[in-house]
């Protein structure tokens, strides 16, 4: 094993990869952007369109409220709601946007004739922001309305108020905050480790094996005294770098997203978010995904080997990308748990046991498996890299 | 010097079954002289070329290439060969040095010595001018002397050119045809394979036809002339050629 050779065609790799626009953007610039603008960027639109929806008065239709004229009146008056009056054909109204909600007020609510517990009807359009603003405005007037005819006949009755709610129920969490890190944004952050170094290594994979073909260099390399063995190392560990670089530089910026968004809302509202992510926690994570990476990174190059151009290596690596998706998602589901079985499950394996790990759960049993069946994995698939190199009806495929 | 022994070279196609692309397939070219592997497109040069550049493993049958055998030790025998073809492109985003030095690092050079190699090599092709420029911004004739030095950077012995003419204008031919006589008069062992008779007539010194992956005669122009007869090579190409053929065409036939 030479390893002056495998760095050799290791550093030539690495020059032409930080000379090329493509690879440039895919291992640098949409990891460290992809965030700030998904969870920052859009973060700010969403509250944006939220503030503008609350600001915007609504238009709404009362449906009966005729033997309920103050009640009526007194909704008229609420604040951004502005009440229709017209053909009953509501639901139309609502479907097309026309008005926002429409409430259906029964009979003697107002004089407490009515049927006991008949409901106040809010009819409105699931999933449109406008509508659901609209709604709660009208719950909200109709909550206050019904807690001061409590408080009303309370007072009549010289009841005092906690009458009504003789306790409070309150929870308090127990745990450390990076437990509360794993449940919540473990599985994400696992994810996003898992899925970018795959897509970091993507690009890389498939310009050295089908891109060299499509460029005619191939043999240009293979008239050299170089093995080949030593010249597939050479090109893994420059696809590897690859992908390490990008899922670091994500995780990153996600941290840097995640501390720009917790501060601005600290600022306006005043709470702390209970949430903590050591960097331990961090780099275990990337030690564990280290093998993921080899496997990754091995698995890619020989599937590209065997496209003749960068289009059809295109196709062949795409379907991959659900193959790994899905055990990736999976450990996000409420419920999987990591299980010896489980343990020897490739990305599934990993992507549970990184959940843990930023729990701050060292369970180093399944650690130990984890990491050797990866290894394991990894170790197959740049042995089977290597002998695909060796093959001329892959290298030489017509 | 390189000596082909009963070279045979099978690949599998999934619709036509087996095919034999080279076929016991033996001569020898000595030092200081070209041989031309002479043939039409698909009668087996390139497979030929490319087993004695170790690039594909024979079939059946073995070389030597500087005493050393293609099957057993194919790394060394790629240290002592240059291969230039219009496949053997350069790396678009290296510069002309860079793609030079990748090589002599390749091949064992250590940085002083591949230093005045490299400086050895531009000032005698007179490529100081463009040394610093990306391959992918080369001229046709500049890339032609980046491969030419990529393929002499760490001097070897034998040479194997691959239609090394092949879709180039004049100027960037010439360039190649007057380097492959520069190669025969250091002393190397010069293998070349064409279809263009102009360029057998100027270069080589013994001629090797290749016909349906068989080597079917072989000699120096002028005994190939006397032999048949003919002063032209394209004619006496397609005597052979045609003589090849017709037998067996007859026995299908009958």
């Amino acid at each position: 094993m030479s390893a002056r050779n495998i760095g050799i065609v290791y550093r030539k790799e690495l020059l032409e990869a930080l000379r090329d626009r493509r690879t440039l953007i895919s291992t640098i610039l949409v990891p460290i952007l992809l965030f700030p603008i998904l969870t920052v960027g859009v973060g700010f639109v969403i509250a944006d369109l939220i503030e503008k929806a609350d600001r915007e008065p609504a238009r709404i239709m009362i449906l009966g409220g005729t033997d309920s004229p103050a009640i009526v009146s007194s909704l008229a008056k609420s604040k951004n709601l502005i009440v229709v009056s017209g053909p009953a054909n509501y639901v139309d109204l609502i479907s097309n946007k026309k008005i926002r909600a429409a409430v259906e007020i029964p009979p003697g609510l107002q004089s407490g004739a009515g049927t006991d517990f008949a409901p106040v009807k809010i009819y409105m359009y699931s999933g449109d922001l406008k509508s659901t603003t609209a709604a709660k405005r009208i719950e909200d007037f109709f909550n206050d309305y019904r807690d001061n005819l409590a408080r009303d006949r309370l007072t009549v009755q010289k009841l005092p108020a906690s009458f009504l709610k003789p306790f409070v129920i309150k929870q308090q969490n127990v745990v450390s905050a990076e437990k509360v890190a794993g449940e919540t944004v473990g599985g994400i952050i696992t994810y996003l480790v898992i899925i970018m170094c795959l897509t970091g290594a993507m690009y890389p994979a498939m310009d050295l094996t089908a891109g060299e073909k499509e460029r005619a260099t191939m043999e240009t390399i293979l008239s050299s005294p170089i093995s080949r063995t030593h010249l597939v190392l050479g090109k893994f560990l420059l696809v590897l770098t690859a992908s390490l670089v990008t899922a670091a530089l994500s995780v990153t910026s996600m941290g840097v997203s995640s501390w720009v968004i917790q501060h601005f809302q600290d600022q306006s509202s005043g709470s702390t978010m209970h949430i903590k992510i050591g960097l331990g926690a961090v780099l275990a994570v990337f030690l564990v995904a280290l093998p993921l990476a080899v496997m990754f990174s091995a698995a890619l190059l020989t599937i590209a080997l065997f496209a003749k151009s960068y289009k059809e290596a295109q196709s062949y690596i795409s379907p991959l990308m659900i193959v790994v998706v899905v055990p990736a998602i999976a450990a996000m589901l409420p419920g999987i748990e990591l299980t010896p079985r489980l343990s020897l499950v490739p990305i599934l394996n990993v992507s549970l046991l990184c959940k843990d790990l930023i729990a701050g759960n060292y369970h180093w049993n399944s650690i130990a498996l984890i990491f050797l069946s990866t290894c394991l994995y990894g170790g197959a698939a740049i042995f089977i890299a290597v002998k695909m190199f060796h093959r001329e009806s892959v290298l030489f495929r017509s | 010097m390189i000596e082909a022994r009963s070279l045979s070279k099978r690949f599998h196609d999934k619709k036509r079954g087996e095919i034999c692309a080279v076929e016991n397939v033996s001569f020898t070219c000595r030092p200081g002289s070209i041989y031309g592997l002479l043939g039409a497109n698909g009668a087996g040069k390139t497979t030929t070329l490319r087993m004695l550049a170790t690039i594909l493993e024979p079939s059946d049958g073995t070389a030597l290439v500087f005493g050393h055998d293609i099957v057993e030790h194919p790394e060394k025998v790629r240290s002592s060969v240059g291969f230039l073809s219009t496949a053997t492109a350069l790396y678009p985003r290296l510069t002309a040095e860079e793609m030079v030095e990748y090589f002599g690092r390749l091949n064992g050079l250590d940085e002083a010595t591949l230093k005045k190699r490299i400086d050895d090599i531009f000032d005698r092709l007179d490529m100081n001018s463009f040394r610093d420029r990306r391959c992918d911004k080369l001229s046709t004739g500049m890339k032609q002397k980046t491969s030419i030095a990529r393929t002499l950077v760490h001097d070897p012995p034998v040479m194997i050119f691959d239609e090394p003419t092949l879709g180039l204008d004049i100027m960037a031919a010439r360039t190649i045809v007057a380097f492959i006589r520069e190669c025969r008069q250091a002393g190397k062992t010069v293998i070349l394979s064409t279809h263009v008779m102009s360029e057998v007539e100027k270069l080589c010194d013994v001629i090797g036809v290749i016909h349906n992956g068989s080597l079917l005669a072989e000699g120096t122009p002028t005994r190939l002339r006397e032999e048949y007869q003919e002063k032209d090579l394209e004619e006496i190409f397609v005597k052979i050629v045609t003589a090849h053929v017709a037998p067996h065409a007859g026995v299908e036939v009958s």
